[in-house]
């Protein structure tokens, strides 16, 4: 029940997040969520695509770092406290929250967060058992 | 007479020195050959006995000694007496991690003293004098040098070591400093830091004795004006002896060699022929007076050319000129000798068979060492943490081998600059 994230090193040099954007989108990869961590030398650009391997492929030959994690896709209530209720989940649990970032999908409903957290099985069987809803990479794909 | 610390020395005749030097040579090779075995191994093997060096100008039938040797030799291996009789180590960096350690008997200190003193009295300098010592003390000859000197001498010696800018102000300032000994980056640093402070007025400065990295005639300029000092240059290596090697007389036209402790030859770096005077290459020195660290012709890997002109501060040692280079790549920064080799080997025992490059710049009078790695895909994670912890991780390593600080930035891979396939392991953007 996790997702295959991309990561790839970009240095903190103009046109360099561009170059990586460009090489994804010339390939016809689509970009479900991203996300970008940066410090005052460089940057890690995390992404979920449609298809991770072609991405992984694609962005290595352009001469990127990439790397391959697995992180959950959680669907939480759109309302507040939504997000709040399942990080006390895992915190409870004693899995740590790496890190976070929110993506967007049409729906009203639900919003859609992605979790790296340090211990991918408890943390699937927490929220599993507390009804929590994760996305399956062909669920996420599609939607 | 003015301006001499030892005018029986410093204005000797010519010939009576090459006579001084052959007899001291003489002796110092039959020392070495008694008790410093592993140079004697290497005499065996060049087919030369003591008996072959007959005077100064045999000087060039005897091995080399090099970096390489102070390694192999690392750490007894060059002592040239008992352990009894040694009282003092100086230290510096080496080529891959291990650091040059030479010693020195109280004669040697002495004798270094003296020629410290020497380089104090040239600039008009006595026991009149207040000489604030601003070199780093410990391990680094700098400080326990012109400390030395400046005793002989009998100034007021101020033994402030490097750095604690707004003390090193203070006491300049209410103890009437005249004399500032230390590198000429942190003259410059010092010297803005008083036109900042407003304490120009109170400053008494009257010379400055600068050396440990290089620097040009521009910058001394600058400092001359900045501090209204006359700047000279000092030159040494803890391998000879530490400063003191050679100094700077009024002139300014190159440094006097104290040749009756240490004799100088330049040579061809590639095919190691004694090169005729005038020519630009390599300065190998040989002790002849010195005990317990007898080096005889170390290859400095300084690049400069000598003179015996007649100077007209009365002095007839041999000048050497401002350094022009090096025939390795050892960097100085901060006073510091740096090889990309030792970095290397930092990467290699942290498992990194990475690309990297050291970028030199000077920021504030201060020189700034920045070491960029390229990421391996091992080495690579997706969170920040982890890449910063290898970052702070190689910064200590780096800190403990070279002993000054660098800034550790992981770069993307082959994005380090290559000239013909061949990296481009150093960018010197130093402008002095």
């Amino acid at each position: 029940m996790t997702v295959k994230q991309l990561s790839v090193f970009v240095e903190n040099k103009p046109g360099k997040l561009m170059e990586a954007l460009e090489a994804l989108a010339e390939s016809g990869i689509d970009l479900r969520a991203i996300s970008l961590a940066d410090t005052s030398d460089f940057g890690i650009l995390r992404a979920i695509v449609n298809r991770p391997d072609h991405a992984y492929e694609v962005l290595s030959e352009s001469g990127f770092l990439v790397k391959t994690n697995n992180v959950l896709a959680v669907v939480i209530g759109d309302k507040p406290g939504g997000l709040a209720s399942v990080v006390r989940l895992l915190s409870e649990g004693n899995v740590n929250i790496e890190y976070t970032y929110a993506f967007v999908a049409h729906s009203r409903d639900n919003a859609y967060v992605i979790l790296r957290v340090d211990n991918n099985d408890e943390a699937v069987n927490i929220l599993t058992k507390n009804k929590v809803t994760l996305l399956t990479e062909k669920e996420l794909y599609s939607m | 007479m003015q301006n001499y610390y030892q005018p029986e020395i410093e204005c000797m005749p010519q010939a009576d020195m090459k006579a001084l030097q052959s007899r001291r040579l003489k002796n110092q090779v039959w020392h070495v050959w008694d008790n410093v075995s592993y140079y004697k191994e290497k005499m065996v093997k060049a087919g030369v006995t003591p008996d072959d060096i007959k005077s100064i100008d045999d000087l060039h039938k005897l091995p080399f000694v090099t970096k390489d040797d102070l390694r192999e030799a690392y750490p007894y291996g060059l002592l040239g007496v008992s352990l009894r009789d040694a009282v003092r180590i100086q230290s510096t960096s080496g080529t891959t991690g291990r650091r040059v350690v030479a010693f020195y008997t109280q004669h040697d200190i002495d004798l270094w003293e003296d020629c410290c003193a020497r380089a104090i009295a040239a600039t008009g300098s006595t026991k009149d004098d207040v000489v604030q010592v601003a070199y780093g003390y410990g391990l680094f000859t700098g400080g326990p040098g012109m400390n030395g000197g400046s005793h002989k001498l009998g100034s007021l010696t101020l033994p402030m070591s490097s750095g604690f800018t707004e003390r090193q102000l203070q006491f300049m300032c209410d103890l009437e400093a005249t004399v500032l000994c230390c590198t000429p980056s942190y003259a410059e640093f010092l010297a803005e830091s008083i036109e900042e402070s407003g304490l120009t007025d109170k400053i008494k400065l009257k010379a400055g004795i600068f050396g440990a990295e290089a620097w040009s005639n521009e910058m001394r300029l600058r400092i001359e004006e900045k501090l209204g000092i006359k700047a000279y240059d000092i030159y040494g290596l803890t391998e000879i002896t530490g400063p003191g090697v050679s100094f700077e007389c009024c002139e300014q036209t190159g440094m006097h060699i104290n040749e009756d402790h240490f004799v100088a030859e330049i040579i061809d770096p590639e095919t190691e022929e004694v090169l005729h005077e005038g020519s630009k290459g390599e300065i190998v020195f040989t002790c002849i007076t010195k005990q317990a660290f007898p080096l005889l012709r170390y290859r400095t890997r300084d690049i400069c050319v000598l003179s015996s002109d007649a100077c007209s501060c009365g002095r007839t040692l041999k000048k050497m000129s401002r350094l022009m280079g090096r025939s390795d790549d050892m960097l100085i920064i901060k006073g510091v000798n740096v090889f990309p080799s030792q970095i290397e080997t930092v990467l290699i025992e942290y498992g990194l068979s990475s690309n990297y490059q050291l970028v030199i710049d000077r920021h504030n009078h201060s020189d700034t060492l920045e070491v960029c790695v390229e990421l391996t895909p091992e080495m690579f994670s997706d969170t920040v943490r982890a890449i910063e912890r290898r970052e702070r991780e190689l910064h200590e390593k780096i800190k403990n081998i070279l002993g000054i600080a660098a800034k550790v930035t992981m770069v993307a891979p082959k994005t380090i600059t290559r000239s013909e396939g061949k990296a481009i392991r150093v960018v010197d953007k130093r402008k002095i």
